[in-house]
């Protein structure tokens, strides 16, 4: 059983007041991670929504120490701090707990221009968390498709709908052998609280990736962000799992859906909710267009079942 | 090292209010009804802003940016969503 919400600690470290849109999951994801981590931790950023949400200058709007850095580079700059805090504890610099180091990166540093960075981070498995929060676009720069961008959804890059599916970052990074990797999302607070507090505990690299579901780029009204993560995870367009060393267990309710002990809703309410959908599922040929993201979430329900099979 | 003072270093420092104050963005005013409130504290985690207050429920206008998540999650509907004047 995932930490109940009356047992989430009080610690506030995201303030009020910052630069997020309302209604913002990167925002509403970070507060529960910050109830995880605690104040002793230093925060990177690449350019995002994240970033902008920092607010101006002389304020932040997060309480942790916070570096801004190049697009491309989550996976190294964070091996860099993680280093050289090592040394400074060596070198008897830094007494105590040392400060957890995690990046905080948007689907756009993860899934794509971050990519190299990261899986060499991972490869020599150097001690970080590295969060994605993905909200399926870059939001930030207007809307444009990322690699984690599901087939069908308009973006400014994709004004016809995206042609193909998003890839399974969580897995690719599964496959490089660190010992912890997780999903969660937004509707599921206590699930993801109990995954940062697992990974924070963790020596070595590890991956957690938020579903966010961002109401200007999916186009929904501001008030259903949660709604839309509950639905995805409902209709299996975003399954709920997490692999320590290697070993992968699927998280309520995604599990009833893995062990067939309930059938995942169809995904049509889901994509119908969504104005980023809508022109792709407009026109005679819409039930065929339905049925291939249908087809591309079960793909992934059966892929997971079976991978997760695999415990060596 | 030289000592460098607070005001001098080109950085910002955690404070609410980082993006200015953001309750003026609201189009609509979250209003929570103590009746029909059973204290469960759903509105305070998801609330993206963390202006509500986990045991009285009472929230900071001066920060909400009405995004309405409070009242679309609240089982009893004990939040109602009022138009700005
Ligand atoms: C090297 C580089 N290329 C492009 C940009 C412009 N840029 C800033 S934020 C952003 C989008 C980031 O997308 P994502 O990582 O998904 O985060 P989100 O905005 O969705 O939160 C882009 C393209 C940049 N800052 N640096
Ligand atoms: S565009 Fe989306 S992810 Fe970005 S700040 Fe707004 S709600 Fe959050
Ligand atoms: S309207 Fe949004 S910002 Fe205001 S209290 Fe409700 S959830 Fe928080
Ligand atoms: S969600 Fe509704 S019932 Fe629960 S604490 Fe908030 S106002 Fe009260
Ligand atoms: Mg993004």
């Amino acid at each position: 059983m995932a930490t109940s919400i009356k047992k989430l600690p009080d610690t506030e470290q995201v303030l009020s007041g910052n630069g997020s849109c309302g209604g913002c999951p990167a925002t509403m994801a970070l507060r529960i991670v910050g109830k995880a981590l605690g104040p002793n931790a230093i925060m990177l950023l690449t350019p995002s929504c994240a970033v902008a949400s920092m607010g101006m200058t002389p304020r932040l709007g997060y309480n942790w120490p916070c570096m801004n850095i190049c697009f491309a580079t989550a996976g190294s700059s964070a091996s860099g701090i993680a280093a050289a805090l090592e040394i400074m504890k060596e070198k008897g610099r830094l007494q105590g707990e040392l400060p957890t180091v995690f990046t905080w990166v948007g689907d756009g540093g993860t899934y794509d221009i971050g990519f190299q960075a990261l899986s060499a981070a991972a490869e020599r498995n150097d001690n970080f968390i590295h969060f994605c929060y993905n909200n399926e676009a870059y939001s930030n720069t207007g809307v444009q498709r990322s690699g984690a961008t599901p087939r069908g959804s308009y973006t400014t890059t994709t004004p016809a709908g995206k042609r193909q599916p998003k890839k399974n970052m969580a897995l690719l990074m599964l496959e490089h052998n660190i010992p912890y990797v997780a999903t969660a999302t937004v509707a599921y607070p206590g699930d993801l609280y109990d995954k940062v507090v697992k990974a924070k505990n963790i020596p070595g690299m590890k991956y957690i990736e938020i579903l966010a579901p961002c109401y200007l780029g999916w186009q929904f009204d501001m008030s259903e962000t949660v709604q839309m993560s509950r639905m995805a995870v409902r209709c299996g367009a975003w399954l709920l799992w997490e692999a320590e060393n290697g070993k992968i267990t699927f998280n309520n309710p995604t599990s009833l859906i893995i062990s067939g002990k309930k059938d995942p809703d169809p995904v049509d309410e889901y994509l119908m909710k969504q104005g980023r959908f809508s022109r792709f599922l407009k026109g005679p040929d819409a039930a065929q267009r339905i049925a291939e993201i249908q087809n591309d979430i079960n793909y992934e329900i059966v892929f997971m079942r079976e991978r997760a099979k695999i415990a060596v | 090292m030289q000592a460098v003072t607070k005001a001098y270093r080109p950085i910002s420092w955690p404070m609410k209010g980082s993006g200015g104050d953001t309750g003026s963005w609201r189009a609509h005013r979250p209003l929570v009804d103590n009746k029909l409130c059973s204290k469960c504290q759903l509105c305070w985690v998801y609330c993206p802003e963390a202006v509500i207050d986990r045991q009285e429920i009472t929230i900071d206008y001066r920060y909400c940016k009405g995004c309405g998540v409070c009242a679309r999650e609240c089982p009893t509907g004990a939040i109602s969503m009022v138009k700005e004047e």
